[in-house]
């Protein structure tokens, strides 16, 4: 071995001495190699996923459980108040959506913890690349996984009456790419601080119902008493939640008043929030979230 | 290395200096504390290249402390270590760099296959992109897991799961390769086997490997070893020099009555003994000649006798005055207070 330590760039070098021996050089920490890492990092999330189809399946059953057995159950009730021609199922959609991405999103989160209870957490912080790199793998994993449920979810839209118009798609797909990257990235920030699993799955689960349940996801929020309809403005679901189904009933071919009634804009203090503005906002939070994570995770030893 | 100077006596014209051979590894004055709990009280050492050095000591001594801190995963308290002529501290990515790490513990994917933990691990360490695959295939080989690769990490037995994260550890070709614990919850055949890989790896690599071991016949294995006791070092020499320096045979003897035998023992032999594993043990010269004597002059009955030659075992003993296994028994109580403070502090 000739030199102490690699001089960047340098790439295999021949050992006549060690001819059987293949040199090779570590690289000093570069760009370069912290987006090798986000990438490797981000694919083991893919390779592990599509392992595991059993997951895959069982994370499926409860939207489906919302939206077929929920979804037909109450029809014959909020039908009422339904316009006609309109399906209470077509109504819940995007909120089924956006459930199905929120628990497959956290789940991907919970995989740091679980990483560290069997060790392999460790070979990836004692690595020679900065924190941000694994965190950031990690966050964008989660949320691929976490789109790809929403995406299979979405093709099932014909269950929900929901046509399959291009510009829809695209719309719901990007909306729920952006929730998942936030939701994940929220995990992540749990994930560094709490170092059980059960602790994690219990915690994570307590936030995520009311997260669910206030995002206007089951009713539209107009007519709504003071207290709740503040409690709606301050859960961030909403501002995915609004949108899609802005997004969907604008495809449907519908009275303008009914539309008003059952897909209101979202409003602070009666001023009307844009959808740009609500995604906005999900985007922050998002890399807020993310930025408190990596923190977190490059405070430890 | 030598100088060379010409007929005249003139100094020659300075040679082409081959690189300077710093040691591997550099300790002085180090310690940590964890609270008020002193797990390494001070201590100066250094790892040549090229040098299989063993940390031998009981659980709780300061060893996985001593190893974190050169792995860059603890800062020390006090005092100053380097790694590959690079300051643990201050050089934390590029001493990274530069160390391949085998846990006591597995950090192993078992969701993925053996080549994708490898190529996990060459990614992360920015192996080039060319050398990944042959690099593979070498340090597969050479652990012989190359057939099995493809196979998820869960059907692998312990074994093979501590071969194949060797074998990772090695992927990036570093300077220093640290084992902590190489084969515990091994049984002794693997051992065996893990024993024959790292000395063929010490035969086919220029590398430098410290490993710390509570397993005594392990540490016959090692160019130089340090005794640790209590976070401190209180020997560090070749396995054979610190058995010379016992020069003692060991007996133990069974009994129809311990303490009888002791007194006895200090009264008429002058000897020391004490019990140590079951059984009364002490030193002699010779250990053949003093066995007669023994049976002829001991009242108490003498249910059975060893004698052994000096092993690390007694090098222990001397120097620190109880058996490892001894040690390790009462250090498991400081371990678990220990422990119990480390994970209040997270």
């Amino acid at each position: 071995m000739a030199t102490q330590t690699a001089q960047p760039g340098e790439a295999v070098t021949a050992d006549a001495a060690l001819a059987t021996q293949i040199r090779v050089a570590v690289p000093q920490r570069s760009l370069r190699s912290d987006l090798r890492a986000i990438s490797i990092v981000w694919r083991r999330e893919l390779i592990r996923f599509r392992r595991d189809r059993l997951r895959a399946v069982t994370s499926l059953i409860q939207p489906l459980l919302f939206l077929v057995v929920l979804g037909t159950g109450l029809s014959s009730l909020a039908g009422a108040s339904m316009p006609p021609g309109v399906d209470f199922k077509t109504f819940i959609f995007p909120g089924v959506l956006a459930m199905s991405v929120l628990f497959t999103a956290v789940f991907s989160a919970a995989s740091i913890v679980w990483d560290r209870e069997f060790g392999f957490l460790r070979e990836m912080l004692v690595a020679p690349v900065s924190r941000s790199s694994i965190v950031i793998g990690k966050t964008l994993g989660g949320a691929t996984i976490a789109t790809f449920q929403g995406v299979i979810m979405l093709a099932l839209a014909w269950i929900a009456h929901v046509p399959y118009n291009p510009v829809l798609i695209l719309t719901l797909i990007g909306e729920l790419l952006l929730l998942s990257f936030t939701i994940t990235a929220f995990g992540v920030m749990m994930a560094a601080r709490i170092t059980q699993f059960q602790a994690f799955m219990a915690l994570t689960q307590m936030l995520v119902f009311p997260l669910f349940f206030l995002s206007g996801a089951l009713y539209p929020l107009t007519g709504l008493p003071g207290w709740l309809s503040v409690l709606t403005r301050i859960d961030p679901l909403t501002y995915v939640v609004g949108p899609m189904r802005h997004a969907v009933f604008a495809h449907l071919d519908l009275n303008p008043l009914f539309v008003a009634h059952l897909s209101p804009s979202i409003t602070w203090l009666g001023w009307p929030v844009p959808i740009w503005l609500c995604l906005a906002i999900v985007a922050t939070m998002g890399l807020s979230l993310l930025g408190v994570a990596i923190a977190e995770f490059s405070r430890t030893e | 290395m030598a100088t060379q100077t010409d007929p005249d006596g003139a100094p020659a014209p300075p040679a082409p200096a081959p690189p300077p051979r710093p040691p591997a590894i550099t300790v002085s004055g180090l310690t940590k504390n964890y609270g008020d709990i002193e797990a390494v009280r001070g201590i100066d050492f250094e790892v040549a290249r090229g040098e299989t050095f063993g940390f031998l000591g009981p659980n709780g001594a300061g060893k996985s402390t001593t190893i974190k801190i050169l792995c860059t995963l603890a800062r020390p308290t006090t005092g100053r270590a380097t790694v590959a002529g690079l300051d643990v501290v201050s050089q934390r990515d590029a001493v990274r760099r530069n160390i391949g790490l085998v846990f006591q513990d597995t950090t192993l994917d078992n969701y993925l296959t053996g080549a994708q933990n490898l190529r996990f691990h060459a990614e992360l360490y920015a192996v080039p992109a060319a050398a990944v695959e042959p690099r593979m295939r070498q340090v597969l080989d050479m652990v012989g897991l190359w057939d099995r690769r493809d196979s998820l990490v869960s059907t692998y037995s312990g074994g093979m799961q501590r071969r194949l994260e060797i074998a990772r550890g090695l992927l990036h070709a570093p300077h220093v390769l640290f084992l902590d614990e190489p084969t515990v919850g091994l049984d002794p055949q693997t051992r065996s086997s893990i024993w024959e890989y790292i000395n063929e790896l010490k035969a086919r690599e220029d590398i430098t490997i410290f490993l710390t071991t509570h397993y005594m016949d392990e540490a016959e294995h090692c160019d130089r070893i340090a005794i640790i006791d209590h976070g401190k070092i209180v020997a560090i020499d070749t396995p054979e020099a610190l058995k010379a320096s016992v020069g003692k045979d060991r007996v133990q003897i069974q009994t129809g009555d311990d303490a009888a035998a002791i007194k006895e023992l200090a009264g008429d032999f002058g000897i020391e003994a004490g019990i140590h594993e079951g059984a009364v043990t002490f030193s002699v010269e010779s250990g053949e000649q003093f066995v007669p004597q023994l049976f002829a002059r001991l009242s108490v009955p003498i249910r059975s006798v060893s004698v052994s030659r000096p092993s690390l075992d007694d090098v222990f003993m001397s120097y620190t005055g109880t058996t490892i296994r001894d040690a390790e028994a009462s250090a498991s109580d400081h371990m678990r207070q220990m422990a119990a403070r480390i994970r209040g502090r997270r």
